[in-house]
């Protein structure tokens, strides 16, 4: 098989790779790219600490070509935010003691963003449904529900003031 | 979820304050120990074996080592000391609970995925190849995969030696037999339990290099820095020139705690003098690394018509896999602790732990005692329900409490709140709910556990922790634990911060490595907030003592009226007098006076005088709490649906909040996965579930808010009073669900997990017994 060059909008930095076509853009991602904030948990799409954000939407980035992404989009849980300008799920995570160990948090944070992206006001079940695709073996979950569920209704209640 | 806060006489200490670790988490900053790579760095991959019993006839490695690209190939014979005897990370030689290490599969292999064969290469894909073409040559061996059978005479041997028997342990305490034939109710059952996986998310990864000082150095994902030294005797190289990193894990959960690829690393990058990283993949996780032990327990259990236990005899048969690695420390917890929380006055344990030619088994969250709260736990709602007796009410007529004698003989001495924290267990899951459909059925169930933390007394475990100011104010901790995720650097800062009277921000705690942190033990057997916190706790507060001495000298008052706090020491009751932080610093550091300090905290310790007949004290101390559930059964299809979980714990003193109720949220939810879901399915051998599409752990969707209910003691070992919570709050979570099913379909299911497959055939079977209790009564009506 063949490579192909490509181009991927990495948090807003342009960044170039020459690629096998088959290779996963999880791997171009940490390997090739020094993205390692995106975490390898499983390789098969079953545990969720891959996720990035691909134009704006949750993938698993170990069953997503890496080619799939050239001239797109690839946001991070870094480029969601940064402790000098952090997304209020990033805080609410801190804020909950939703990380423990940390490995599935910037999965679980982006997947979260994707969800509030399509849908500002989850309730708590919409909420697990959602990061259902993230496994945590750390927290039992009820934190993470938590921290999400609190942007949700920071998000309601400026929805309710707007209107 | 939680209860009210109550008002606290510390400072820092209870709080629910964020973890320091948690930011540079959540923005992407830890790097984990795949994260990190040298420049030059050769990619190491792993030979497995394809037979769980075979002998080796020969290995050819000659193909492989001309390919390019490749730098090692390693085999058995190229290993200096390819045997050792890991004592685990501990200091203190005890006998029988040495076990073998064998870096590397010679002349026979004992399970599937045992390490053969080892490749070094500039690529993955290069490592791979080379690893095709490695040949091995096998003889397969009939081998053996049951306990039991693997127990009787005959059977296939599984190791070198002439039996399959890793270790025996009985305790005996008054007259089990007489007590059954005098007992008003009897019940008797056998209980089974699976192997399981950890799943730490983040799969077993490090890199080794030899740094500029010849010191081989590897920073790898483990929850033991101190096996630096097997490391080092495997190289046969001095311990003092071997250096151990750990930096945040993902996840350990005993999982870390055996060696994984700290010796295959080490090999390779002495052989090839270049930086070289290994990262497993999931299905080599699941395959080739420590399981959960699967039990066999009989169990027979006998009380008085009034509702008082009066005997209990236990036989579990544990299995131990292809090594025995941890094999005999989980089975004497099991032994310890096979009768649970519960005043018996005639107890019998026989436990044995045996070689199969499955994957091997050691350290688990729990160690031991998840196995056995499954089994006394289903005991207890059977004698319970013999007995007409709620199961509340017959745990509360048994439970033990501070002064009470294990079966060992050994009196309980800290605080022991069981009864408490099974009514508020009970009492939090609220209103029944209803069923949804005709075919739905409720149920609700409870279990009480009790758990040691801190090591067994036979290892004389000890921890250190070095405290000091900069002279900005700021301080620092050295201590050399191991941060799995439970929040234990963020708590030693917190310590730190109270006894300091700073705050956590100004606190940098280095930790997990054996070159810079003086060494801390393990951070396994829920021992690291009680050893290494007591140890920080020592230090900070000798600390604390320097400065005050210096601060009364200098503001002409007796030390214990001087309050240390917000970086400024003050006279009490004098609002005229005071020394900021910095004065008093730099008025020590000039006179001489230590700005920091080393303290060592000892457990209590014991020499083991017959360790097959299990006596007296085992552990430092124990948890106790129970967890109560809640779970609908659609009888039509099987599944449960956990609707309510429910934690209830003394915890003696919750260090940080946050983390004290995560501990608690997550264990619980382990313990619900130990119940329903989680079976690592071998065949032959064979493992058959590699991946978490096959063994399945819950998801966010599978359980509900589990709400927390901690009690503060204060009667713990722990820094402040705490004891540890990090094994204690899954161990009892299986059973509660279980007997919550139980609850729900009247049957009760004796085996792990209670799968919607197993319940339908026992609902099926239950009919098919009444079907014929009424078809035999016909002709009596007739």
């Amino acid at each position: 098989m063949g490579t192909q060059e490509i181009e991927i909008q990495v948090n807003g930095q342009p960044l170039r790779a020459t690629v096998a076509v088959e290779a996963t853009l999880l791997d171009v991602l940490r390997n090739e790219l020094g993205v390692v904030e995106v975490k390898n948990g499983c390789g098969q799409g079953d545990c969720g600490a891959c996720t990035v954000l691909l134009d704006g939407d949750a993938v698993n980035s170990c069953l997503t070509l890496a080619v799939q992404a050239d001239g797109r989009q690839v946001t991070t849980v870094k480029g969601l935010g940064s402790p000098e300008a952090p997304h209020p799920l990033q805080e609410s995570f801190v804020a909950h003691g939703a990380v423990q160990c940390g490995f599935c948090s910037s999965g679980m944070v982006l997947s979260a963003a994707s969800l509030m992206k399509q849908n500002p006001t989850p309730t708590r079940a919409e909420i697990r449904e959602a990061i259902s695709g993230n496994l945590c073996r750390c927290t039992g979950y009820t934190k993470i529900v938590d921290a999400i569920e609190e942007v949700a209704n920071n998000a309601r209640l400026l929805e309710e003031r707007a209107s | 979820m939680t209860d009210a806060v109550k008002p606290t006489k510390y400072r820092l200490i209870g709080l629910a304050l964020p973890r320091h670790d948690a930011l540079d988490k959540v923005y992407g900053q830890t790097k984990y120990a795949d994260d990190f790579t040298m420049p030059g760095t050769l990619h190491a991959k792993v030979l497995r074996s394809r037979y769980a019993a075979a002998r080796i006839v020969s290995i050819d490695t000659s193909a492989a080592e001309r390919m390019p690209g490749v730098h090692a190939v390693l085999t058995a014979r190229d290993v200096p000391r390819n045997e050792t005897t890991s004592k685990f990370g501990q200091t203190h030689s005890a006998g029988g609970f040495e076990g073998l290490y064998r870096v590397l599969a010679d002349k026979k292999v004992r399970y599937m995925g045992e390490a053969v064969a080892l490749v070094a290469a500039e690529t993955p894909e290069t490592a791979a190849q080379a690893l095709r073409a490695i040949d091995v040559v096998y003889e397969p061996q009939p081998g053996v995969f049951d306990p039991v059978e693997a127990l009787k005479p005959d059977a296939y041997r599984v190791g070198e030696e002439d039996t399959n028997v890793v270790c025996s342990y009985k305790v005996r305490k008054g007259d089990v037999d007489a007590a059954f034939a005098r007992a008003d109710v009897v019940v008797e059952n056998e209980y089974r339990v699976p192997f399981g996986d950890h799943v730490y998310l983040e799969p077993e990864s490090g890199t080794a290099w030899i740094d500029e000082d010849g010191v081989l150095t590897i920073r790898a994902s483990t929850q033991v820095i101190e096996h630096f030294r097997d490391v080092a005797d495997i190289l046969r190289l001095p311990h003092n020139k071997v250096r151990v990193i750990a930096p945040m894990l993902g996840g350990g959960f005993g999982g870390k705690e055996d060696i994984t690829v700290e010796a295959y690393l080490a090999l390779l990058a002495y052989r090839t003098k270049r930086p070289v990283k290994l990262t497993y993949t999931r299905e080599e996780s699941i395959l080739s690394h420590s399981k959960r032990h699967p039990y066999v327990m009989r169990y027979k259990t006998a009380a008085t018509a009034d509702g008082k236990l009066v005997a209990m005899e236990c036989e579990l048969i544990s299995d131990a896999g292809g090594y025995p690695f941890l094999s005999p420390w989980v089975l004497l917890y099991s032994t310890v602790m096979a009768t649970g929380p519960y005043k018996i006055p005639n107890v019998k344990v026989d436990a044995h732990a045996v070689l199969t030619n499955n994957t091997f088994t050691s350290a688990y969250r729990g160690f031991g005692a998840p196995q056995v709260c499954f089994a006394y736990e289903s005991q207890m709602d059977a004698v319970a329900a013999q007995l007409g007796l709620t199961p509340l009410a017959f745990r509360m007529k048994n439970y033990l409490h501070t002064g009470d004698e294990l079966g060992t003989g050994y009196a309980l001495e800290s605080a022991v709140l069981t009864d408490e924290t099974a009514e508020r267990a009970l009492a939090a899951l609220g209103e029944p709910t209803k069923p949804r459909s005709p075919w739905e059925k409720i149920g609700r169930g409870i279990a009480s556990g009790m758990q040691s933390y801190g090591r067994l007394v036979y290892l004389h475990d000890s921890s250190r922790s070095f405290v000091g100011f900069e002279l900005d104010g700021t301080v620092v901790v050295r201590c050399g634990v191991q941060d799995i995720g439970g929040g234990q650097t963020s708590s030693i800062a917190q310590i730190t911060a109270e006894v300091l009277g700073v705050s956590m921000q100004d606190v940098t705690v280095y930790f997990g490595d054996t070159a810079l942190t003086p060494l801390a033990g393990t951070t396994t057997a829920t021992r690291m907030l009680y050893m290494s916190g007591n140890a920080t706790l020592k230090a900070a507060r000798a600390v604390r003592d320097a400065l005050v001495t210096k601060a009364a000298e200098m503001l002409d008052a007796s030390p214990d009226r001087i309050a240390m706090a917000d970086k400024t020491f003050r006279v009490v009751g004098d609002k005229d007098h005071s020394l900021s932080l910095i004065e008093v610093l730099e008025a020590c550091a000039s006179d001489g006076i230590p700005l920091s300090n080393l303290a060592q905290f000892n457990a209590p310790a014991r020499e083991v005088k017959e360790s097959a007949n299990v006596e007296g004290q085992i552990h430092p101390d124990y948890t106790f709490g129970t967890h109560a559930a809640e779970v609908a059964v659609d009888t039509v299809t099987g599944q449960v649906t956990v609707l309510k979980l429910v934690a209830a714990f003394d915890v003696g003193q919750a260090i940080n909040r946050l983390s004290a109720e995560g501990q608690l949220e997550g264990g619980t939810a382990c313990g619900a996965g130990y119940a329903l879901l989680e079976d690592v399915k071998m065949d032959r051998g064979r493992t058959v579930t590699c991946a978490l599409d096959t063994y399945l752990v819950p998801t966010a969707a599978d359980l509900p808010d589990v709400t927390t209910i901690m009690i503060e003691s204060g009667g713990g070992m722990g820094p402040f009073g705490a004891k540890g919570i990090g094994e204690p709050s899954s161990t009892s979570s299986a059973p509660a669900v279980t007997n919550a099913v139980a609850d729900a379909i009247g049957i009760r299911l004796t085996r792990l997990p209670v799968s919607p497959e197993r319940i339908l055939t026992a609902l099926k079977e239950g009919q098919a017994k009444r079907d014929d209790a009424i078809s035999r009564r016909v002709p009596e009506l007739a």
